[in-house]
């Protein structure tokens, strides 16, 4: 097991030395120069070499890149072109509040999604089976940035019992969940969320514990005279590795993604922050964020992959 | 083993398909299966219909999609000859909805089409010739895999500024990886099958090994794989407009009607919804198709 964790760990240090060099080299992608945005037309050349050796864009761009991730490793992604504020506070502060939308939905759907997905599994071909399928379909085909407004015209436009938008009354400074008058702030945002990984843990749970009920020890199990508790104890536990994984990366992908629903509820997240920093081409904040999202969303994966071995003493890694 | 479901937000979970020998008759075993999975059939047409209607869509709509009236802005659905409303500009929405499938079912299927051929390339390399060039290429391919794919989508067509090509570009470049992953498991699997090794024993050469007998044998399940993307790119690019990194306004689109609509949702919400519903329709029907030729094909995902 420990074995197994250091070579993962070492596995994924070249993974992460990739993405820093994706984030970095993003930028040279673009067309034009990055500071062309921010100099006014009058910029005279001094000025405008001024700026460069300001932000250090005057080098060539393999040193720009060592300084950049030097620099990076302790914590120092420089300060946004737009407000002068340093970058690690301000992707910080924004992944704190997408975090509460991402442990929300998880709360939310994990759980639903597991129960569901092993009731589907216990009545396959049934009409739970059919609901769990159709749920799971919809999950994953539904565009969420659209039910995300479907949801505001119904419960803010027409019933007029949840905001729209935004992050509460006094923005988000005081953000605090312990209040209602705050709290409801996150509700549509959070079931927005939640579907596409209920639809797909559910799919998941229930091909997992299908699988599991094939097995012939669970027919020992029901030929001992088990209670069916019991036998559904078993059965998830044995399937329980799998679905984690899946748990695992859709966590990933709720920190990540959520750009669309951050920009449809004005959720001031990391997606927020991200489609800000790309429409002001607001070069440090871009790269930092995106290093920040890329990096949480490998160390889940790393995270859920060791938990996983843990978890099941089949996988013999090493 | 875990069934795999893919939307926009989650590539990395595949599995790769495995492979299952044409037997004889084997199309006509998809076929006979094909024929009694009323569901399939149902969206099936319905993805043909979408199809008609963008190919004929000056003949269908009734107006210009583009033609603005000050007069008639934000009418509701059935408002005389405006079936289905019309939008902030006074544009009739039946008419650009049906414009749109144009725009939204080629950013669907172009990447996903390219995306198949450059990754199962790079899968094919990779599977047939292993060692170095494997390790090469999947090791890039891990990389990709540390994006969520709507952020790569976004970063990529984000910093080049938007528009209808980078779109197509970022999103062919999201959909490289996961289809070179599931091609280079497929090739690998059939690498050490008898087949080939009798191939290559009675000397054939390895190009001709390639053509004559693994691609056939890679391209159901790689090809069942990219079917079910063609919904995740629908939502992807939609997704990007719906951003302004994708179409650029007037061009009807589904994703930027959505858009711009969003701030009539006081005024006229049903309209508002409509292109989110001709989103939601579309990437449902080829979810759902995709899902039925894996089971006719008895592909194991």
């Amino acid at each position: 097991m420990w074995l197994y964790a250091v070579r993962r760990l070492l596995l994924a240090a070249p993974i992460a030395l990739g993405v820093t060099v994706i984030c970095f080299g993003l930028i040279y992608l673009a067309p034009g120069d990055p500071l062309q945005s921010l100099l006014p037309p009058e910029a005279t050349q001094s000025d405008i070499a001024y700026l460069k050796k300001v932000y250090g864009f005057d080098k060539p761009i393999p040193v720009q890149y060592l300084k950049w991730v030097a620099r990076a490793s302790m914590g120092d992604f420089g300060k946004s072109i737009q407000n002068n504020r340093p970058v690690l506070a301000e992707v910080g502060q924004a992944l704190s509040h997408t975090l509460i939308i991402s442990v929300g939905a998880v709360l939310i759907a994990f759980p639903l999604a597991l129960g569901l997905g092993t009731l589907a599994a216990f009545h396959l071909g049934r009409a739970p089976d059919r609901i769990a399928t159709l749920t799971s379909v919809v999950g994953v085909s539904v565009p969420n940035y659209w039910l995300g407004i479907v949801l505001i015209i119904v419960f803010a436009v027409e019933l007029g019992i949840l905001p729209s938008s935004g992050m509460g009354p006094d923005g988000s400074a005081h953000f605090d969940l312990t209040q209602w008058s705050q709290l409801r702030y996150a509700i549509l945002p959070v079931l927005t969320t939640a579907l596409v990984p209920l639809g797909i843990i559910m799919r998941s749970t229930r091909a997992a514990v299908a699988e599991v009920l094939s097995h012939d020890f669970m027919l020992t199990l029901r030929a001992k005279g088990l209670g069916p508790l019991t036998i559904v104890c078993h059965a998830i536990r044995n399937a329980l590795p799998q679905i984690l994984a899946v748990m695992g990366l859709q966590f990933g992908y709720l920190v990540g993604g959520s750009i669309l629903i951050e920009t449809i509820f004005n959720w001031p997240g990391t997606g927020f922050l991200l489609s800000k920093a790309i429409l002001t081409r607001d070069i440090p904040m871009l790269q930092g964020a995106l290093l920040v999202l890329a990096m949480s969303f490998v160390l889940i994966n790393l995270t859920v992959d060791l938990l996983q071995t843990a978890l099941d003493p089949r996988v013999k890694r090493g | 083993m875990a069934q795999a479901t893919f939307t926009y937000t989650d590539l990395a979970e595949l599995e790769a398909p495995a492979i299952v020998a044409p037997r004889q008759g084997y199309w006509w075993s998809v076929q006979r299966r094909l024929r009694g999975d009323y569901i399939t059939l149902f969206f099936l047409a319905i993805i043909l219909l979408l199809v008609g209607v963008a190919i004929f869509a000056p003949l269908i709509a009734p107006f210009d999609p583009n033609k603005t009236s000050m007069i008639y802005r934000m009418k509701p659905i059935g408002f005389r000859q405006f079936w289905l409303g019309t939008d902030e500009l006074g544009r009739d929405m039946l008419s650009r909805l049906i414009y749109g499938a144009r725009l939204s079912l080629m950013m669907g299927l172009v990447p996903v089409v390219l995306a198949t051929a450059i990754g199962g390339f790079f899968g094919v390399v990779a599977g047939f010739f292993g060692g170095w060039a494997n390790t090469i290429i999947m090791r890039l391919t891990d990389i990709f895999y540390a994006f969520p794919s709507v952020l790569l989508a976004v970063a990529i067509s984000g910093t080049m500024g938007g528009g209808i090509a980078n779109g197509l570009l970022a999103l062919t470049l999201v959909f490289i990886p996961p289809l070179c992953r599931v091609t280079e498991a497929a090739t690998t699997q059939l690498r050490s099958r008898d087949f080939v090794e009798a191939a290559r024993a009675s000397g054939a050469s390895g190009l001709s090994i390639i053509f004559f007998h693994m691609l056939r044998n890679i391209l159901g399940p790689v090809l069942i794989y990219a079917s079910s993307l063609i919904s995740v790119s629908i939502l992807l690019a939609s997704g990007l407009s719906f951003l302004g990194l994708g179409v650029e306004p007037p061009t009807a689109d589904w994703g930027l009607m959505l858009s711009t609509l969003r701030q009539s949702i006081y005024v006229q919400p049903l309209v508002c919804a409509l292109p989110g519903a001709a989103i939601f329709i579309a990437s449902l029907s080829f979810n759902l198709v995709s899902d039925g030729l894996r089971q006719a094909m008895d592909i194991k995902a």
